[in-house]
């Protein structure tokens, strides 16, 4: 028994057991408990990460490999490879850790939901049991060795959700449920047929065919890998992965996605998915540029990654403007940000990779604290909709304030973690590619202008007669704006080393 | 490239693999559901059978294995769910023809052409059947994706979306010798799971909208103008 055998059993296991509970408030507290296992046992593992220093080492038990890249744990479950280094541990511990807090606030919203009648008892069933489910599956994406391991778990991570986001059987539950479904079915296959494609390159420089879809092996190996292959499964693999980080073109199925599911689905896709199918991306650029490292356009895959994220950036940006759904609203936000990570990691070079893998980081503690907000806030209002939302400040000042805070977070007011990211990318543009800060910042100013357009009514607005103010339980969006904050005022030591490290992995150069 | 000089098996496996394409062009331009799902099953066997004769050449046993994975889901499990479906919503007359099917197939002969175009420069000369069949796959999966556009009927469209999984795994088989044994099971389980997922959606979405017609799923557009 290790640290990693725990991080993936808990949600799996809790996925079965809450399969079984039917009261539904035994439920809620079991589902709290697994993702609070889940947790310690993820910063369990981030420790024993930590403790390896940059020194290979193995997590143990039969059949460990050493791990050939410096700073990482390799080992064998079942006979599947998984390694943890200091970038995926990182979104490890912050998928548990959003996994907790939303579970905290998803039991009070999902007792409300089913005392209002909107879902029955066996639905309430399903919803819990695939909540830890999808933890499950993003725990494995992240955490495995084998790309083809990693392409199952982001498809079982769709399926697993597909059934929330049509939860509530409304017509428009069902209709983005379907889009969900199709556009990610045929974005995920795209990715598949660039993986068969990155085995068939690897099959002709790896001997030992089982190996040939392992990362850590085709990372040794990058430089040997025909270039022309690659370039292709890249583009095949962006596409796919980029499906479901939400970039503009293929980000139709999003917004539909998070507005229709319930609320703490919101939150996760928002906050966890969407930095999965990054990570993923990220992880096959480095590939990419091993193997193009010697050809005449060795920079490829990150000026397409450049090229697609700030499309994505704007686009997104200028239709925050037109939205009347609350949540859709967000969910544009989402793209945003995905789509400035997209930029941060295309652009390269250790400072703005530094500055990307910081505003995963923010960005998912920050949306899912709005998103927890907003689940508040149309309990209140009763409606998704922007024009009927007014005056929160005034019937639940928490929430108000909360909203107001956290939005004020997003758009990457200081002091907040979220400027320094964007205030780190934007140096990094500067540096290296100096017109792209011009475009960044209009880009910036745009979306915030959306935001708060939409914003200022809801939260000062007069609010219509009768509104109540509901049970609503803050602390998991206290206790992110809190991180949040001090993320922006001071990122401690520990963090800003390991954050460094992750670096030094992706670029090949620290930047402390 | 001299397809003439190959080992016969291969010029057998490439015979195989052209015929899963055209049953593509088939099922693009079926109009009736049962036939559409008699199409797939036939292109299910058929990559079932590329599987097989791919094993003996290589003497690659766990292929044997994926032959007969591939048989019983795609030539038999997921036709058979599918066909149950079609019957249980009643939708076996059923018959719904392409906007424009001249164009659609026009479309498609394009993507084929395309599928070579891309796959020729990548892999080298010598590698002539693997050079072939990578192509052929492509269209194959480039094919499914069209037809998942054009079509507007939901049970045509996971047809579609299966038959995109046949590309994948033709793909697969014939230029690495089959991914291994794990992630081969992994996908065939997500596309068993994902099978399961569609019927229930069928249900739902017949519940909604009383059709299968996915083109009345429009509640979601995107509103314009300002409010």
């Amino acid at each position: 028994m290790n640290a990693l055998t725990l991080v993936l059993l808990t949600p799996l296991l809790g996925a079965l057991i809450l399969g079984l509970i039917r009261p539904p408030p035994l439920a809620g507290w079991f589902n709290l408990g697994v993702s609070a296992l889940s947790l310690a046992a993820a910063l369990w593992l981030a420790w024993s990460v930590a403790l390896v220093s940059d020194l290979p080492g193995d997590l143990g038990g039969p059949g460990a490999i050493n791990g050939p890249i410096a700073g990482s744990l390799a080992g064998d479950i079942f006979g599947l490879p998984f390694r943890v280094d200091a970038f995926n541990v990182y979104l490890v511990v912050l998928t548990a850790f959003v996994a907790l807090t939303t579970s905290v606030f998803s039991r009070p919203y999902m007792r409300y939901v089913l005392a209002i009648g909107r879902i029955g008892p066996r639905r309430l069933r399903t919803y819990h049991s695939m909540y830890q489910l999808f933890m499950f599956t993003m725990l494995v994406a992240l955490t495995t060795d084998n790309l083809g391991v990693m392409w199952v778990a982001v498809e079982g991570a769709t399926l697993a959700t597909v059934l929330l986001v049509s939860l509530y059987r409304t017509p428009e539950a069902v209709e983005a449920a379907w889009k969900y479904f199709i556009l990610c079915g045929v974005g995920i296959a795209l990715a598949l047929f660039g993986t068969v494609l990155t085995y068939f390159a690897a099959q002709q420089v790896i001997s030992d065919p089982a190996a040939g879809l392992n990362w850590s092996t085709l990372y040794t190996e990058a430089g040997r890998l025909e270039p022309a292959v690659m370039r292709l499964a890249f583009v095949f693999l962006l596409v796919g992965y980029g499906t479901k980080v939400g970039l503009v073109p293929m980000h139709q199925w999003l917004p539909d996605a998070h507005s229709e599911g319930p609320t703490p689905m919101s939150a996760v896709l928002s906050g966890l998915l969407l930095n999965v199918a990054l990570y993923a991306v990220v992880r096959l650029k480095m590939l990419v540029d091993g193997s193009l490292a010697h050809t005449d356009n060795p920079h490829l895959a990150g000026y397409l990654l450049m090229g697609f994220g700030l499309t994505s950036f704007l686009v997104a940006g200028l239709f925050l403007h037109r939205q009347r759904d609350i949540k859709r609203m967000f969910s544009y936000s989402s793209i945003e940000h995905m789509g400035l990570m997209t930029f941060g990691f295309g652009l390269g070079g250790p400072l703005a990779t530094f500055g990307a893998l910081l505003h995963m980081l923010v960005h998912s503690l920050t949306k899912s604290a709005i998103f927890v907000t907003v689940g508040h806030a149309t309990h209140i209002a009763g409606t998704q909709a922007i024009e009927q939302i007014r005056g929160l400040i005034r019937t639940q000042p928490t929430v108000g304030w909360s909203l107001l805070i956290g939005v004020a977070a997003i758009a990457g007011f200081p002091p907040f973690g979220v400027f320094m990211s964007e205030f780190l990318l934007l140096t990094a543009t500067m540096k290296t590619a100096p017109w792209f800060t011009l475009v960044l910042l209009s880009g910036l100013a745009v979306a915030f202008a959306g935001l708060f357009r939409h914003l200022h009514p809801m939260v000062y607005g007069t609010p219509p007669e009768g509104q109540q103010p509901v049970a609503a339980n803050m602390i998991p969006v206290a206790v992110h704006l809190t991180l949040v904050l001090w993320l922006g005022l001071a990122i401690p030591a520990f963090l800003a080393n390991w954050l460094d490290r992750a670096t030094g992995l992706i670029t090949g150069t620290r930047l402390l | 490239m001299n397809l003439s000089l190959l080992p016969l098996l291969q010029q057998l496996v490439l015979v195989l693999a052209a015929i899963v394409l055209f049953l593509s062009f088939v099922l693009l331009a079926q109009n009736r559901l049962i036939s559409a799902i008699h199409a797939f099953a036939w292109q299910g066997a058929l990559v079932a059978a590329v599987t097989t004769v791919v094993a003996a050449t290589g003497h690659i046993h766990h292929l044997y294995f994926s032959a007969a994975l591939t048989l019983a889901l795609k030539a038999l499990l997921i036709p058979w769910m599918l066909h149950r479906l079609v019957r249980r919503l009643e939708l076996e007359r059923h018959t719904e023809s392409l906007q424009s099917p001249t164009l659609v197939t026009m479309a498609a002969v394009a993507l084929v052409i395309f599928s070579y175009w891309l796959v020729l420069p990548m892999i080298q000369e010598e590698l002539t059947f693997t050079r072939n069949i990578v192509a052929i796959s492509l269209a194959v999966v480039l094919i499914g994706l069209l037809m998942m556009v054009f079509r507007t009927q939901a049970v045509a469209q996971v047809l579609g979306f299966m038959s995109m999984e046949n590309g994948l795994f033709l793909a697969a088989v014939s230029a690495t010798g089959g991914m291994p044994l794990v992630v081969e099971l992994g996908v065939a389980f997500d596309v068993l799971v994902a099978m399961v997922l569609f019927g229930v959606f069928f249900l739902q979405i017949r519940e909604s909208i009383d059709s299968l017609d996915v083109d009345r799923l429009n509640r979601l557009r995107e509103t314009g103008g300002d409010q």
